[in-house]
């Protein structure tokens, strides 16, 4: 909310400097975002009279004005506005002012005339913009008085960004209560005495949805000229506001909204049929607003309606059918209490934010409302004259809000605070707040019994109290210290991997890791899982980011083409994060953390040692394997079926029987859906898949020697390695120390349909020397078995 | 032959020879069995009985003083042999090293790992919890019902199961007030989202840290000695911190923190918008109604709670004034901070 603090300190006569007001102001809660000068930077500007005004000898467009500047005899300036007319008083900047960008007035000849000065604008003082011409100061201003203390132009406007359970505070009279508590001076309402009603003419109410609008005044006003404008000090307390001045209904109607915190709404009374009625609108009821926009309303919409319809969304903006306009000459000033649920959501379904939908919804005081219609009634009649009416009360006093009692204990509020608070302090603030405390008791069983005010909608219990009180008191001079709490010992666990654990690991291995959206695009997810359900969200900031993610994959392989389109030429990628799928809570699936790598481009970055072969599916399946091995657990790779994956080099990994996730290169079909280059290679994991692990403990060490053996086998290509490893452990058992293949060829000397499979198996006894015999007799019968069962032979000249 | 002359020629031999078989030849011509000198020993029983032990003498002084000679030529040729091969087998020291590059972390990673360290070591348990969520959790439990006007702070994305993505970490601390009970201290870092667009300081995503201490005579002191230590142990500086009362619907009283600008110790630069503070978390008391939803007997128990980006103290800590970098995954971005 913008505010002039001229206007406030009429209020409450702070003699504070303004600076100073704002840091109170801020680090009471009330944040002061902003400040700004209600004027440019000038001096020697004075209020100047026009007398006369002749049309200049040689120029068209100027004019030759015989000024009264408060002197014994006028001045002559030469001035080209438009409006420049006998009787207008408007800012003259005397020979020897300064204006707004160090523009300094001299005595001059224009065209051949002698001008003592210069005629302004209210843009060229910085008083706003407009430009169109002499800026119009009416009556009031005595002819050479100084411009700035004539308009109090050594004022500042102040932005105080209000916290949602500040509504209190979205007027004039609220924020001077505040300045009154922090400054500590009494503060002092404008006097506004009743108007007398002139008149017996009244336009009907009637309130159909009491919890909505408990309470509706009404009053009609007839014989207006609106015509008229509304006085500069008005028109600049609106324009230090933020707000433009329309006419003088409107600027009446949105000058008590900034003064009392009060929204109002004039009709034209001329257009109303019937009665009013505030009610809920009917099904599918329609509506065109002041904005020109139509909505279509529901029965959750509170609506003003006369016997032709809606005529106002309540609470939120009036219609275009009965809005005051330049014929009007009849108002009906509508001045509610509209319960701020009855509000909330109207604005924010139909995409509406105004200034009353900001108020209601915040709450209103519900005891203003009398009060606010006088003070409209009075500023409307002084500008535009007319004669009143009665005012219309219509009331529910079941359906206002309740005040509410509460009590602060002051122990509760030092220990919550952690010191002792003042009593003395406790005792201003809610004096100075309106609660009315009655405090009772002694020492630290001293208690305050508050009633909130009826502008009050955040007070509800002690603990709010207690903010009230903190934040006069002051969040900063709190001592502070470290909580003193019981540190219990913390918890360790051997069946665990520490998750950074992982991640290091795969910055070990060489991959950065990516942080990307958890949403994405639906064409890229249906790329990898084309079968598979997904989560929309309803209102995405647009298509790419439109589905929850169910692999990590897409967003991984958008990484990767961002990069190469940087002209990357070796991409390792990571990201450990939530995967998501449709389900109901507490089923495993719905929301799991994955872990996925992509890869891409040679091996290892270029250089003198390296050959700079790609990547391949070994690599890839190396980093997997290095992932699973701080588990300890048993692994095992088979066949996998991932639809994004090339169908030839696509494994599942298996830990202890279950399978964790899967690797592989990007299907060919992929890489051109996705634009990407051939040779991508990925994997996905479940964290949680790796972070198993076997606990250790020693099995012992043998002491006896262990022998080497190697074979060269001759095996069907399609036999896989892991096979022949099982079978030779299976046969081997416990004798079997290590098993590793060491070769792998196929090609010249070999069928095209075998590949020779060399491999090195190292036997070593827990409790004994082998002897040479039973080594050979194991070998051989690995040998025999091998040959039976995947019909392996030994190469010739190996062995 | 005399033994001087014999002895010279050994001597200026020995000097000469190059290599270790041509040391040989010297040794065996001089000393060997029927070398030179062991010739020169064998005449002496042709001399005269009264000359023989002087001359003995002599050619043995000769023999030891070749020896030597032929020893120490011998050590020379070794070390000039071993010298050609180590020269021979001198590699260029500047080329790099044979090793697989390495990769790194996230910043937001190292942020948030720097951010658990220092609570954890304080003895705060790190719990996670889901990113989708349902709005008891996320709204209604933090005493904010449907409508109410907080809600417009939060601009939620909602999905179409029925869930929303969560706008804050601190439906973790619900779940974790419902799941243990009293005490508490414990903090939630995650992914949280709001419907923004993306500019240099806004993201659809991001990630918060939140805190959470539930016990007896917990204070509103405490929870500034709390923020306090924690901005000067993360920016590893005395920073300046001060506390402006705020609304939050699930605290009560509530804060707003400002921290002295960490790029110009509150001079006033583009960083902090030329104030010399930097915004960087939101606190407060728990609000009663909080505790009392979790099961949390508001009357005995007070607690606090603080939340705060962890983007933006990554952001703050490495020098990173566009949000959107953290999400561009753009690897010459991230190896800065390998």
């Amino acid at each position: 909310m913008k505010v002039s603090v001229e206007w406030l300190r009429e209020w409450a006569p702070a003699t504070v400097p303004t600076s100073e007001l704002c840091d109170l102001l801020t680090n009471a809660g009330l944040e002061v975002d902003g400040t700004e000068p209600v004027a440019g930077e000038f001096r020697g500007v004075v209020v100047g009279r026009i007398i006369a005004v002749e049309p200049h000898p040689n120029a068209d467009k100027l004019s030759v004005c015989e000024v009264d500047a408060g002197d014994e005899t006028p001045l002559n300036v030469v001035c080209g506005a438009p409006n420049a007319v006998p009787g207008l008083v408007a800012p003259l900047a005397r020979v020897g002012a300064v204006l707004p960008g160090d523009l300094r007035i001299r005595a001059a000849q224009v065209r051949g005339v002698a001008s003592a000065g210069m005629l302004c604008s209210a843009a060229e003082l910085a008083i706003g913009t407009d430009a169109e011409g002499l800026m119009e100061l009416g009556e009031g201003y005595a002819p050479g008085d100084d411009l700035r203390r004539a308009l109090h132009l050594d004022d500042t406007t102040i932005d105080i960004d209000l916290t949602p359970n500040r509504g209190d505070a979205l007027s004039v009279r609220g924020l001077a209560r505040e300045v009154g508590l922090l400054c500590d001076v009494a503060v002092t309402a404008p006097s506004i005495p009743q108007v007398p009603a002139s008149t017996d003419a009244v336009f009907p109410v009637r309130l159909s949805h009491p919890e909505g609008c408990p309470r509706y005044l009404g009053r009609v006003i007839e014989g207006i000229d609106i015509a008229c404008s509304s006085p500069l000090w008005m028109r600049e307390r609106l324009r230090r506001s933020g707000l433009r001045s329309i006419d003088p209904v409107v600027d009446v109607t949105n000058y008590v909204l900034l003064e009392l915190g009060q929204p109002m709404h004039a009709f034209d009374l001329d257009r109303l049929r019937g009665g009013i009625d505030v009610r809920n609108a009917l099904p599918d009821e329609r509506i065109t607003l002041i904005d020109g926009r139509d909505a279509t309303l529901n029965d959750a919409t509170l609506v003003i309606a006369d016997d032709d319809g809606a005529v106002a969304m309540a609470g939120v903006m009036g219609g275009a059918r009965t809005a005051v306009r330049a014929s009007t000459t009849n108002v009906f000033l509508e001045c509610a209490f509209f319960a701020p649920l009855a509000v909330m959501g109207t604005a924010r379904r139909h995409g509406l934010h105004t200034d009353a939908a900001h108020r209601y919804e915040r709450g209103v005081d519900y005891q203003l409302q009398h009060l606010a219609v006088e003070r409209a009634t009075a500023l409307l009649l002084q500008i535009v004259g007319g004669t009143a009416g009665p005012v219309v009360a219509e009331t529910s006093e079941a359906h206002l809000p309740v005040p509410k009692h509460v009590t602060l204990r002051r122990a509760r509020l030092d220990a919550l605070v952690g010191e002792a608070v003042p009593p003395e302090v406790t005792q201003r603030v809610l004096d100075r707040l309106g609660f009315e405390p009655q405090a009772s008791g002694e020492g630290d069983e001293t208690l305050w019994s508050v009633t909130s005010p009826s502008y009050r909608f955040d007070i509800e219990r002690e603990e709010d109290l207690v903010e009230e009180v903190l934040r006069v008191h002051g969040y900063n001079t709190v001592a502070s210290h470290p909580p003193k709490l019981a540190q219990p010992l913390g918890h360790a666990t051997r069946s665990r991997v520490p998750t950074v654990r992982i991640a290091d690991l795969l910055v070990d291995l060489g991959y950065s890791e990516a942080i990307t959206y958890s949403f994405v695009d639906p064409v890229h997810l249906d790329l990898f899982e084309p079968e598979k359900q997904s989560v929309a969200v309803v209102n995405a900031v647009s298509r790419e980011h439109s589905v929850m993610r169910s692999t990590l994959l897409p967003g991984l392989v958008g990484a990767l083409a961002g990069n190469l389109a940087r002209r990357a030429s070796r991409v390792r990628l990571f990201e450990i994060g939530q995967c998501f799928r449709p389900g109901v809570e507490g089923d495993a699936d719905v929301q799991h953390t994955l872990c996925a790598g992509i890869a891409y481009g040679p091996r290892e970055a270029e250089s003198w040692a390296q050959d700079g072969s790609g990547v391949d599916f070994f690599d890839i399946k190396g980093d997997v394997e290095r992932l699973l091995a701080p588990g300890g657990r048993e692994v095992a790779f088979v066949a996998d079926d991932h639809p994004a994956l090339h169908p030839g080099q696509r494994a599942q990994a298996v830990v202890d029987g279950e399978t964790v996730g899967c690797f592989g290169r990007l299907h060919p079909e992929v890489e051109r859906a996705l634009d990407l280059p051939s040779g991508v290679f990925v994997f996905e994991l479940s964290l949680e898949g790796l972070l198993g692990r076997r606990p250790r403990r020693n099995a012992g060490v043998s002491r006896y020697p262990s022998v080497r053996r190697d074979l060269a086998l001759l095996l069907h290509r399609d036999v896989p390695a892991a096979t022949v490893e099982a079978i030779t452990r299976s046969e081997l058992g416990e004798l079997l120390r290590e098993f590793a293949v060491f070769d792998l060829y196929t090609g010249e000397g070999i069928d095209s349909s075998e590949k020779s499979l060399a491999i090195a198996l190292t036997l070593q006894h827990p409790s004994r020397t082998l002897e040479e015999g039973e080594i050979n007799d194991n070998v051989d019968r690995v040998v025999a078995v091998l040959a039976r069962e995947v019909g392996a032979r030994l190469r010739s000249g190996a062995g | 032959m005399n033994v001087d002359s014999i002895t010279e020629s050994a001597l200026a031999d020995t000097a000469r020879a190059g290599n270790e078989r041509a040391l040989d030849e010297v040794r065996v011509r001089y000393l060997g069995k029927r070398g030179e000198l062991t010739a020169l020993l064998k005449s002496l029983g042709a001399m005269p009985a009264e000359e023989r032990p002087a001359a003995g003498a002599r050619i043995n002084v000769a023999k030891r003083e070749v020896q030597a000679a032929v020893d120490g030529r011998r050590k020379v040729l070794a070390r000039e042999q071993m010298q050609e091969a180590l020269a021979a087998e001198a590699v260029d020291v500047t080329l790099p090293g044979r090793q697989r590059r390495r990769g790194g972390l996230h910043p937001v990673t190292h942020a948030l790992r720097r951010i658990e360290d220092i609570f954890a070591a304080a003895g705060y348990a790190v719990v996670d919890g889901p990113e989708m969520e349902d709005e008891y959790h996320n709204f209604e439990a933090l005493n904010i019902p449907a409508h109410h006007p907080a809600r417009a702070m939060h601009d939620t994305l909602y999905l179409d199961n029925g869930l929303l993505l969560r706008t804050h970490t601190s439906p973790v601390q619900v779940r974790t007030m419902e799941a243990q009970g009293p005490p508490v201290k414990v903090i939630c870092p995650g992914r949280v989202y709001r419907k923004d667009d993306v500019d240099a300081t806004h993201s659809p995503m991001f990630h918060q840290v939140e805190g959470l201490v539930v016990d007896e005579g917990v204070s509103f002191a405490d929870l500034k000695g709390t923020v306090i230590d924690f901005t000067r142990h993360f920016f590893e500086q005395p920073l300046g911190v001060r506390f402006r009362p705020s609304y939050f619907p699930f605290t009560e009283p509530s804060a707003e923190v400002d921290m002295e600008c960490v790029h110009c110790r509150g001079e006033g630069c583009r960083v902090c918008g030329f104030t010399g503070w930097i915004e960087v978390l939101g606190c407060g008391m728990v609000h009663p109604n909080v505790l009392a939803m979790s099961g949390i007997d508001p009357e005995r128990y007070t607690g606090f709670a603080f939340g705060f980006g962890a983007d933006r103290l990554a952001s703050l800590l490495f020098e990173v004034d566009d949000l959107r970098l953290f999400f561009d995954n753009e690897l010459a971005f991230l190896e800065q901070f390998a």
